[in-house]
């Protein structure tokens, strides 16, 4: 995993500094409310519903045994002892007070990580696949370049007061574990014929009001040409974004606007002057990034071990687990372990500081005191050798996140929503929890099968309610929360946005909602097809039937 | 007289900034005696008649955020003074204006933010290739804004590229492994 070096330390150190200063003239009456908020959401720093909501940044999800503790230390000692992770791999606290932020900032920077550009309309924390270096279908590893574009973009002097926020992500496989579709812009790492490495940039892509799945702008861009070529897509966007219509000012709407050939051809316009400029990357910069990625010291091992093998059939309860939560990997002899943060009855994405200080452990123990972060909201430990798994699991068990339901129902996203954000127009966790309690057996999860169910608070999306398989928002009907309900969005390479199937739901009825949606399914679906293949397949039609007739039927029943 | 940051001092301001009211024409509003600094369509309807001024370094030119820099690629030798407004200080198409003027066109002369400037963009409008810098008008006392000089140094060795410094840091310095 990458570790600073004094310049990168010395960055984080001088952002303390300045915010520190920035949070004493604010509270001193010398900064406005309007002059700190731009500079306190570039420090993740929101005024919330009830309380100030810190957001953390975890660089393309990755992080290390010291830094998990430090982040549960901080909730201990800040917050309320627990913390949520957010869809895109970063971490928020719910209730620290405007005047420790600094502090908490300064502890952070003592583990090398900050809150820099978690909010803000500046270029965002990157995000990436967060089996990275050890899945199969990697093509080329995405973390240094993802930790090459977090350098490039930390104060970007040029870029930090965009028309709007800016998300990029990177992926580095055949599968897209990224979204990269639904991204600002998408790095999809490339080889060509001659075996050079590059980029496939998608532009203008993006969730919230407006849902868009990004177009390609390039098809191959050389790797030392793709700060440049990123330069010259803000460029554009910087200068000719619209600056009037918050809702129209996300780089998708000037895409669509101009339409994507006329949007490259500007692009391409400035590119032509940044092309081989000074942000051209060197092979050397390249490299010392990537030394900090090689593989961990695996040990030479059989494919299968023995050991494993025989647990997986004296347990029941251990198979389970292993075949929702454990992940193949491209060392024979090891797997990567989701732990999973979708315990029913739990906040989605939510960790206490306990489980933590248990994390940390784990990681120490069996996976190099490494952690990923994954956009549905989980923990990753990449590199566990399989003869470990047993133990991993029991551990995991005592800790509560051992929940055997990684890709199943249960495994909801979901938004903090109604109960923290102010921008909410319905409650978010209260409806993740009330499905997980209708879809409590686990036999019953397994043979429904994979499916994604995501849940936003409000069009701002970020549970990613349009590509869930199921997605669910929440909606303002005359002052009552209300919930929109689509089906058949996807994420990863075959990225759809879903559709809605009719009119609003109650919050009470959303289980039964969810029920007759997966009835419909279980009883139209072939062999071995997904939630989603059988909504691709048959379309939005039987779904939508049977769920407004079993919902007027269970009116009849209550008149 | 205001006072503007210069070069990363504090300065008395000699030069006046004139906007057009509502319904004034460009080609025949009554520009005050003295420096001023006109906007892009004032030196457009009357650059012939302006032209001296300009070379004689008391007359500049001001750029909104919708104006394209390239308007005034043909006279960056002879302009000495070019000012780029800022409506409200999270409006930032002035820092890729400055950067066009800059590193695109070569623009060499006095380079000023005007408008919304505050002392939290001090470092990154430097960045851009701004060497003076106009606080907004009234909003600091002279003690204030020399305590905001030290914003204009908030970041040691910024990462990127920019108009102060061409070169991103892998560049300029050789980045040793952490141990
Ligand atoms: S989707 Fe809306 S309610 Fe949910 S966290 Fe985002 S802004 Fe808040």
């Amino acid at each position: 995993m990458y570790q600073y070096d004094e310049y990168d330390q010395r960055i984080v150190d001088e952002r303390v500094a300045q915010f520190r200063d920035q949070t004493l003239r604010y509270l001193a009456g010398e900064l406005s409310e309007d002059e700190f908020r731009p500079l306190r959401l570039q420090n993740g720093l929101y005024i919330q519903r009830y309380a100030p909501m810190l957001r953390v940044a975890i660089p393309y999800g990755n992080l290390r045994a010291d830094q998990v503790r430090m982040l549960g230390h901080i909730a201990r000692t800040y917050d309320r002892d627990y913390a949520h992770f957010t869809t895109r791999q970063n971490l928020q606290y719910n209730w620290p007070r405007v005047e420790d932020v600094p502090e908490i900032l300064a502890q952070l920077a003592t583990v090398q990580m900050h809150a820099i550009q978690t909010s803000g309309n500046c270029i965002r924390n990157v995000t990436s696949d967060p089996f990275a270096g050890v899945a199969g279908d990697e093509i080329i590893d995405p973390r240094p370049w993802g930790e090459i574009v977090r350098q490039w973009s930390t104060f970007h002097p040029e870029f930090a007061y965009l028309p709007r926020k800016f998300k990029i992500a990177v992926n580095g496989a055949t599968e897209d574990r990224a979204v990269i579709q639904v991204h600002d812009i998408g790095l999809d790492l490339k080889r060509d014929a001659a075996g050079n490495i590059g980029f496939r940039v998608l532009v203008g892509g993006g969730l919230g009001r407006t849902p868009i799945i990004g177009e390609e702008i390039a098809a191959f861009v050389p790797w030392q040409d793709i700060l440049s070529y990123c330069e010259a897509i803000l460029r554009v966007y910087n200068l000719h974004g619209r600056r009037d219509n918050i809702y129209k000012a996300r780089i998708k709407i000037l895409v669509k606007a101009l339409g994507i050939d006329a949007f490259r051809t500007q692009v391409e316009a400035e590119f032509v002057h940044l092309k081989g400029g000074p942000a051209t990357l060197t092979q050397a910069e390249v490299d010392r990034v990537a030394r900090h990625f090689v593989d961990p010291a695996y040990e030479t091992l059989p494919a299968t071990d023995a050991g494993y093998s025989a647990q997986l059939a004296a347990s029941k309860g251990f198979a389970a687990w292993a075949k929702r939560n454990v992940r193949g990997h491209k060392q024979p002899g090891y797997a990567s372990v989701v732990l999973s943060l979708k315990k029913s009855g739990i906040a989605p994405g939510d960790i206490t500081a306990d489980q933590f200080d248990r994390v940390a452990g784990l990681a120490e123990r069996y996976s190099f005191g490494e952690v990923r972060v994954t956009h549905e909201q989980n923990l990753v430990l990449a590199d566990v050798r399989q003869s470990d798994l047993f133990a991993l699991w029991e551990a995991a068990r005592e800790a509560g996140l051992a929940t055997p339901n990684i890709g199943l129902l249960t495994d909801i996203i979901a938004c903090p929503g109604g109960d923290f954000c102010a921008l909410a127009n319905a409650k978010s966790i209260p409806i993740a929890n009330a499905i997980q309690a209708r879809f409590d057996d686990l036999d019953y999860l397994h043979d429904i099968g994979e499916i994604e169910i995501n849940i936003s608070g409000c069009m701002n999306a970020c549970g990613h309610h349009h590509v869930g398989h199921i997605g669910v928002l929440g909606v303002d009907k005359n002052g009552a929360e209300f919930y929109q309900v689509t089906i058949g969005g996807d994420q990863g390479n075959d990225t759809a946005i879903g559709k809605v199937i009719g009119p609003s739901f109650a919050a009470a009825e959303m289980p039964d909602v969810v029920s007759s949606l997966i009835n419909t399914y279980t009883e139209i679906r072939h062999p071995d097809e997904r939630f989603i293949d059988t909504v691709r397949r048959v379309g939005v039609e039987p779904f939508k039937t049977r769920v407004y007739a079993e919902r007027e039927q269970r009116k009849q029943a209550h008149v | 007289m205001s006072e503007i940051i210069k070069n990363g001092a504090i300065h008395a301001d000699e030069w006046t900034l004139v906007r057009l009211a509502e319904g004034e024409d460009a080609a025949t509003v009554e520009l005050p005696a003295g420096r001023v600094i006109v906007p892009l369509a004032v030196w457009l309807a009357r650059r012939d008649a302006l032209l001296a001024q300009a070379e004689a370094g008391v007359l500049g030119v001001w750029l909104a955020g919708t104006d394209n820099p390239a308007a005034l690629a043909d006279d960056l030798l002879r302009l000495q003074l070019i000012a780029v407004d800022f409506p409200k200080f999270a409006d930032g198409r002035g820092y890729s204006i400055a950067t066009l003027l800059r590193a695109r066109h070569g623009y060499a002369g006095e380079l000023r933010a005007v408008g919304d400037v505050l002392r939290d963009q001090f470092f990154f409008l430097t960045r851009c290739g701004f060497d003076v810098l106009v606080p907004k008008a009234d909003k600091y006392t002279r003690t204030q804004l020399e305590t905001a000089l030290t914003s204009l140094k908030d970041f040691s060795e910024p990462y990127q590229g920019a108009v102060d410094r061409a070169e991103p840091l892998f560049r300029r310095q050789s980045r040793k492994e952490a141990a």
